[in-house]
């Protein structure tokens, strides 16, 4: 060993080499190729190819579209006001949102974060319970019999949740999957790499969906380097592809693969949406960063102008039908507000009669002294 | 001197320490606090690590390991317990098993009690870092001891956890002198003097206790009130002084009450305070549940009428 240690010192002598000094700079990751990013509507709304939908499907995401933007509106607005505790804008990721929840079937688990509204609500969440979350009501937390989706996660660590989750139905054999929702900030926390190292060592029927609104690249963070979520999971022996994420069609059909690959056990994948930075959290909206970075005019490009103008050449948009979706969709958000903001105010003991299947001995001498 | 917010006694203290220690960084992200100083000091000076967690308790233990003078903050206390294994097992006993060889004299910052969405809450964590030998734990309650123990745990040879008290940010305080120096850690302040009873909280319990200590100064009771400031090292001289002297203590804090850190302040009074004592001490504390969404917080947070119905059972 002693010899062939001096050796290859010896061969280092004058002229130094490593494959890490010849194919790296810094600030540069040495992959050659970022994998291209998936599209079927270009932005004049013309298809890419054939569409895998119907025209009735086209118009049903439209109007989910709608919905959503609505949602968003008067969320923000509510925020604002301070009748909703947190919410950031999605506007300009109704689309990846959409696009992902309704890939899913219904029972399929979801991990969803506080920036995943939209797509809890198309997997199968109703609004007023969405709604009743964000207030800071804890009812909201508690899913409908049929809907397994989880309270919103603290972003960061909950990824591995889907992996476990995917796993029991794994063994149970059922066809259930799971799926996370992510962001490429994501990939900054220690657990990212817990869970997709997991995955694939169990074969889980798991999906990373991940919505980049380039928090990690952009150089108004300091994140990381990385050119692509996407590279990571092949890193890791999954596949990972990247889609547009202002594409609602684009963003359905992929995931729709990655969930339906799973399903069908071939284990875990992961779905870079790929979108502008636009939302993030109210901390960085009142950076000077984000406002000169706004100033500077990177306005995404509206998801839901793109798939309005592919349904006009298509023929099948008109005004009126526009007008009848956006209004019944308006008037759905406006009924959940409106329940949400009738709800009685929590009992204080219920509080204490949830913490274990039945409470213990200390809380019960606690509940006495609620109405002190 | 005009009035300033516990946010901004923070920010004070360290942009006081940047300027004067070139040892010392701040790490962390999407705190408004650290980040308003990035554009004075520089990246390198004010670091960004945003969504990593442990990495920053990491991170900053090989800072301080190798000479500097890292403050971390860590998030919410929630997001805080992904780097509980750094703290325990390492930053907490790196003085110890290298017999004093390497030490970490850092500050982990955690955003304490009261996140604005609730999603990621725990009120629990104070007596669990509090019960970690190697670790110092100071919550202030006001703007004036934020900025002096904050100043104190820049400078400690040990590792210090501060705990904000999120709902207290926004407090103010009139007159903190700017040349204000440091406040010694471990040392409670007797923010009213009576003789009837003894009145003992700290961090985010404060205003209620204080509420508290208002009304029952109204029917007449003479109230000593005392803000705990340090958890670890606990000052037990500071609380066995002032019972000594009331023979009643009620105590108070937001964590659930079993296992909260009243029950060491209980036991210190009852090792100590035993003879003195003219009735059982009380502890007003949170229920022994989760830490609520914010529609749960009013029926979660201890009342100043609670607080009031347990020191009417001691003056009974």
């Amino acid at each position: 060993m002693r010899g062939r240690h001096l050796a290859v010192s010896e061969r280092f002598v004058g002229k130094p080499r490593s494959a890490l000094i010849e194919h790296t700079e810094p600030g540069v990751t040495s992959v050659d190729e970022v994998p291209p990013i998936f599209g079927l509507v270009n932005w004049d709304g013309s298809p890419n190819g054939r569409l895998p939908l119907t025209a009735e499907e086209l118009r049903s995401l439209y109007a989910d579209m709608i919905e959503a933007r609505r949602f968003d509106t008067v969320a923000t607005t509510m925020h604002r006001m301070g009748r909703i505790v947190a919410h950031t804008t999605l506007r300009g990721r109704e689309g990846a949102q959409i696009g992902a929840g309704a890939s899913l079937r219904p029972a399929d688990w979801v991990v969803p974060t506080h920036a995943d509204p939209v797509l809890t609500w198309r997997a199968g969440y109703p609004w007023k319970l969405v709604i009743l979350w964000r207030i800071g009501d804890e009812r909201g937390g508690h899913a409908p019999e049929d809907v397994n989706i989880l309270p919103p996660a603290p972003s960061g660590s909950h990824m591995i949740d889907a992996v476990g989750l995917g796993f029991a139905e794994k063994l149970k054999g059922s066809e259930r999957i799971a799926l996370a929702a992510i962001g490429d900030g994501d990939v900054s926390a220690g657990y990212f790499h817990e869970a997709m190292n997991l995955a694939v060592a169990l074969a889980t029927p798991t999906v990373f969906f991940c919505q980049s609104n380039d928090k990690t690249r952009h150089p108004t963070t300091n994140q990381g380097r990385l050119q692509t979520v996407a590279d990571l999971a092949r890193a890791y022996g999954m596949p990972g592809v990247r889609v547009d994420g202002r594409d609602v069609v684009a963003v359905l059909v992929t995931v729709q693969e990655a969930t339906e690959r799973a399903r069908r056990g071939g284990g875990p994948s992961l779905v870079e949406a790929v979108m502008d930075y636009a939302g993030s959290t109210a901390a960085e909206e009142r950076s000077p960063d984000r406002r000169d970075f706004e100033a500077n005019g990177a306005e995404a490009g509206d998801p839901l102008e793109r798939i309005r103008r592919l349904l006009e050449r298509a023929g099948i948009w008109t005004r009126e039908w526009h007008d009848e979706v956006e209004q019944e969709a308006s008037r759905r958000i406006d009924e959940a507000v409106a329940w949400v903001e009738s709800q009685p105010l929590p009992i204080p003991g219920e509080m204490i009669e949830r913490m274990y299947a039945t409470p213990t001995a200390p809380l019960v001498e606690q509940l006495s002294t609620v109405d002190e | 001197m005009s009035e300033r917010n516990l946010a901004e006694a923070l920010s004070s203290a360290f942009d006081t320490a940047l300027s004067a220690d070139e040892r010392v960084v701040l790490l962390g992200a999407g705190d408004p606090i650290a980040d308003g100083l990035r554009q004075s000091y520089g990246p390198s000076r004010v670091i960004d690590t945003d969504g990593a967690a442990e990495g920053a308790v990491g991170a900053a233990f090989g800072m301080a390991v190798a000479g500097l003078r890292p403050v971390a903050s860590i998030g919410f206390d929630g997001s805080s317990c992904l780097s509980y294994e750094r703290l325990v097992d390492r930053v907490s006993r790196i003085r110890y098993l290298s017999r004093h060889r390497f030490t970490a004299p850092l500050v982990i910052r955690i955003r304490h009690v009261g996140r604005p969405d609730g999603g990621r809450d725990l009120a629990t964590l104070d007596s669990a870092l509090a019960h970690v030998p190697g670790l110092k734990v100071v919550v202030p309650s006001t703007p004036r001891d934020a900025r002096g123990l904050m100043l104190a745990a820049i400078e400690d040879p040990d590792p210090v956890v501060f705990l904000e008290p999120v709902r207290l940010y926004p407090l103010g305080e009139d007159g903190i002198p700017v040349a204000s120096q440091r406040i010694e850690i471990g040392q409670v302040r007797r923010e009213l003097e009576g003789e009837d009873i003894t009145l003992i909280s700290w961090g985010s319990m404060m205003p209620e206790t204080r509420q508290a200590a208002g009304r029952l100064s109204e029917q007449g009771f003479s109230v000593e009130m005392i803000d705990v400031r340090t958890l670890s090292p606990l000052d037990r001289d500071g609380i066995v002084a002032s019972v000594d002297k009331t023979g009643r203590a009620v105590v108070v804090h937001e964590a659930p009450l079993s296992a909260g850190f009243g029950s060491e302040i209980a036991a210190t009074i009852q090792e100590r305070c035993f003879y003195s004592l003219l009735a059982p001490v009380q502890r007003v504390a949170g229920w022994d549940t989760a830490f609520p969404l914010k529609k749960g917080e009013p029926i979660y947070r201890p009342s100043a009428d609670r607080i009031v119905a347990a020191a009417a059972r001691t003056l009974e």
